[in-house]
């Protein structure tokens, strides 16, 4: 059984095209999406397709999913579960990032590839590693106009992955075109630079940008570029909080995107029956996911009885495509800080709307673990269950203690792994039938 | 190098942290020791609620005694006095609503029977299938997340030194009184008060002291913010609901319904066979509550020993060290007994009796 949150497998990077724009011409990705779609359909693999995972607990033997679709509940029992919960990309908190206009690199592919929008007429676009080049030449692509691209990475830092890239000559040539076409149609890049702040009150209007020094401090010598539309990416972070709730621990591999789910190469983990592939357990990029996806399905395979041997070609080129995807991951952690450009009041919890100096105030008081900051400000118990801000916060922890980052472990994670209506958990029941258990001693 | 304090106090969650308090302001020179952050145990995740009506009779004094407590502490721990009714729902939870409230009344609370008119007026978005209720004006909640900020503060301010982070492996005696053994430095303390909720087992183990101590997983919610729909504490005849809207809209439900896990073991885990038949209790309650989404669910560990009577007195068997724990209520009462022990502990005369940990747990206290 294939359990998926959209209405068609293909996660983030071979998102299916919305109906609307079936006749839309075909892209790398949609050939690949639309490839795997099929082999899925002929495979006869059952898909639960719209459905949340809100919960996945060990009962005896078994695991047991619990799911939410069309409104209802709903729990399947497995004697093996993979879990590949793919990445979120991180938040680059700026003065003025979160102005209607302002989106996500990664939000941005989505727009793209599901119902071909644009973020606006004039964007500009900012990251690290080739997400943005990406980005910034599918808006030319789709026919709008990209202000500027801005880069934490040097020409430096590209060259200086070269040997790692030709391991994939493949995806180095199509990464070197996007920036090729950029740059004959004169958009400017701008390398070593980030986006400082973002201006306009109910709509984007500009951006100001700063060059970085080589420790990702920004440095004097502002640039101005009028754009209505910012995405803005953080680099990309495994998603690890499902695997957390099913006991698996997480451990700081900042070459890998940051906290990592704890998995072997061959996807088992410390939970009997419990498996991890793909970027959860380290960023390595979508071709290295679909290869990895195969060794962890052979895993499985083998947990649950059945002959399936590793195969050594499979595993050769997964570390190949590994390499790739790894030398890319670091390229986003170059001069990335997730606070280096965040003023005293900018908001770095946006579901609170916390600035930077309340949760320095809340650390200056003592709170120095997340979990002490959750509790005191709230700074990750919004809607969004920390994803936004934990890694800011745990930053200005580390600034603070003078610690490692890979000591100020990210909040807790607490089931739902997505926000359950109350109705949808409670459905219908009878009074009389709730297991109501003997009132507390008197 | 080692560190000598008059007393170690290990756990700082409330009743820790508000006997060192009273303890530095008798003269003592305290230190507060947690296996994690102060106060995010059961003192910071627990539902917060400040009902005298899910009280125990024989403890109402003290949780009388509690509420003064958190009024004085107010806004700094997010008090708030609503009132609360309790509700029952079929003609067996209306006479054990009625058995059960007369005695806490008894007691001292100041609860009183109302009609479902009273009720519908004050929470109108409550079900209409209310069969009997009863109406506390004392009642109310304060937050518990923020216990953690609010002691730090107070330690802070009264200059007790804490250690977070900081669990103790061992402890040996000497000459001078116990040296607690810890990843750091060894702290050593004349005396000792073990204060670790759901671990004082091992705590208590580590002196060779068996305490029968258990602990129970509470599971506690919270949904988005919701347009206002409550504006007082809701419980049930059976003390299997809590459920109260904060400031900011989010609506808490709690009631006791049980996770899974102990606490040598780490958290505990929420499991949907629980958490559904209270969240469906929440919603019979309140029908609207259907529309919420839910953000988060947790549990804490509540320990008790086979009484579900507090421990809070001299250690036996192991002179200079005491304990305090197992407060059924505890959230509640948990400052106030806190200074009771802190009084005790100075050798002074408490208010109110304290628990001796050493009595048979297996005969019925009251």
């Amino acid at each position: 059984m294939l359990i998926d949150e959209q209405g068609q497998a293909g996660g983030q990077v071979w998102r299916a095209k919305d109906r609307s724009i079936l006749s839309a011409p075909a892209t790398p990705e949609s050939r690949s999406g639309d490839n795997l779609r099929e082999r899925l359909a002929a495979s006869g693999v059952r898909q639960m397709t719209d459905t949340r995972v809100w919960q996945i607990e060990r009962q005896g033997e078994h695991w047991v999913i619990h799911t939410l679709r069309n409104g209802a509940a709903g729990r399947l029992h497995s004697r093996a579960v993979i879990l590949a919960t793919g990445a979120r990309e991180e938040a680059q908190p700026v003065r003025g990032w979160t102005t209607p206009g302002v989106i996500g690199l990664a939000g941005a592919t989505a727009l793209f590839k599901q119902s071909i929008r644009l973020p606006g007429r004039a964007s500009v676009v900012a990251g690290a590693g080739p997400l943005v080049f990406f980005v910034a030449s599918e808006i030319r692509r789709l026919g709008g106009t990209v202000a500027a691209v801005v880069t934490p990475n040097t020409r430096a830092d590209w060259l200086a992955r070269l040997p790692s890239m030709v391991a994939r000559p493949d995806l180095l040539w199509r990464g070197g075109r996007w920036v090729a076409d950029l740059m004959l149609a004169g958009v400017p890049i701008y390398w070593g630079h980030a986006v400082k702040s973002v201006s306009g009150d109910d709509q984007v209007t500009g951006v100001t940008l700063c060059r970085l020094a080589a420790d990702g401090t920004p440095l004097p010598g502002d640039i101005g570029i009028a754009a209505d539309s910012v995405c803005l990416g953080g680099g990309l972070a495994p998603s690890t909080e499902a695997a957390q709730l099913a006991g698996v621990a997480i451990r700081y591999r900042p070459e890998l995107g940051g906290w990592v789910s704890e998995a072997e190469l061959d996807g088992s983990t410390a939970r009997e029956g419990l498996f991890l592939a793909g970027d959860g357990c380290g960023i390595r990029g979508a071709v290295a996911a679909e290869l990895h996806g195969q060794i962890v399905a052979r895993t499985a395979l083998r947990h649950i009885g059945q002959a399936s041997a590793s195969d050594p070609a499979l595993e050769r080129a997964y570390r190949r495509a590994s390499r790739f995807g790894e030398a890319m991951t670091v390229l986003s952690a170059l001069r990335a800080d997730p606070i280096g450009l965040a003023t005293p009041d900018t908001i770095v919890c946006r579901c609170e709307s916390l600035t930077r100096r309340t949760i320095e105030v809340e650390i200056e008081s003592g709170a120095v673990s997340s979990n002490a900051v959750k509790s005191g400000q709230r700074a990750g118990m919004g809607p969004c269950g920390g994803k936004y801000c934990q890694s800011s916060v745990a930053r200005l922890i580390a600034l603070h203690e003078n610690r490692a980052l890979s000591e100020i472990a990210p909040p807790t994670p607490r089931p739902p792994i997505r926000p359950v209506p109350v109705s949808a958990l409670a459905g219908d029941f009878d009074y009389d039938d709730l297991p109501m258990p003997k009132p507390a001693p008197l | 190098m080692s560190e000598n304090h008059d007393i170690a106090v290990i756990g700082g969650g409330i009743m820790g942290c508000a006997a060192a308090l009273r303890l530095a302001s008798g003269g003592m020179a305290p230190i507060v020791l947690d296996r994690g952050d102060l106060g995010q145990g059961a003192s910071g995740v627990n539902a917060g609620t400040l009902s005298l009506q899910i009280k125990r009779v024989r403890l109402m004094p003290y949780a009388l005694k509690g509420h003064e407590e958190w009024a004085r502490m107010g806004d700094a721990v997010g008090f708030r006095r609503t009132g609360g009714y309790t509700l029952a729902f079929t003609e067996r939870e209306a006479e054990l609503l009625t058995e059960r409230q007369t005695l806490k009344a008894e007691a001292g609370a100041p609860i009183e029977f109302v009609t479902n008119n009273q009720i519908l007026t004050a929470e109108p978005n409550l079900t209409r299938r209310v069969l009997a209720a009863s109406y506390c004006r004392e009642d109310g909640y304060a937050n518990s997340s923020l216990t953690g900020q609010y002691y730090r503060g107070r330690l802070r301010e009264a200059s007790v030194p804490y250690r977070e982070r900081c669990a103790v492996t061992s402890i040996t005696r000497d000459t001078q009184g116990f040296v607690l053994h810890t990843g750091g430095p060894a702290i050593k303390a004349r005396r000792i008060l073990l204060a670790a909720g759901a671990w004082l087992k091992p705590v208590a183990a580590m002196l060779g002291v068996d305490l029968p101590v258990d602990a129970r997983i509470n599971t506690v919610s919270v949904t988005e913010r919701m347009p206002p729909l409550l504006t007082t504490v809701i419980g049930h005849a059976t003390g299997l609901l809590t459920m109260k809207q904060k400031g900011n809209g989010t609506i808490l439900i709690g009631g006791g319904w049980q996770g899974r896990g102990t606490p040598q073991e780490g958290r505990g885990e929420v499991t949907a066979d629980s958490l559904i038949p209270n969240l469906s209790l929440a919603q019979f309650a309140l029908p609207e509550l259907g529309q919420a989404r839910v953000l988060r669910s947790w549990t804490g560990f509540e320990a008790n020993v086979p009484d579900f009577y507090p421990l809070a007195g001299e250690l036996p068997g192991v002179p200079d060290a005491f304990v305090l724990g197992c407060v059924r209520g505890g959230y509640t009462i948990g400052p106030y007994i806190g200074r009771l022990m802190g009084e005790f502990i100075l050798g002074h005369s408490p208010e109110m009796p304290v628990f001796d940990p050493g009595r048979d747990f297996e005969k019925d206290a009251t």
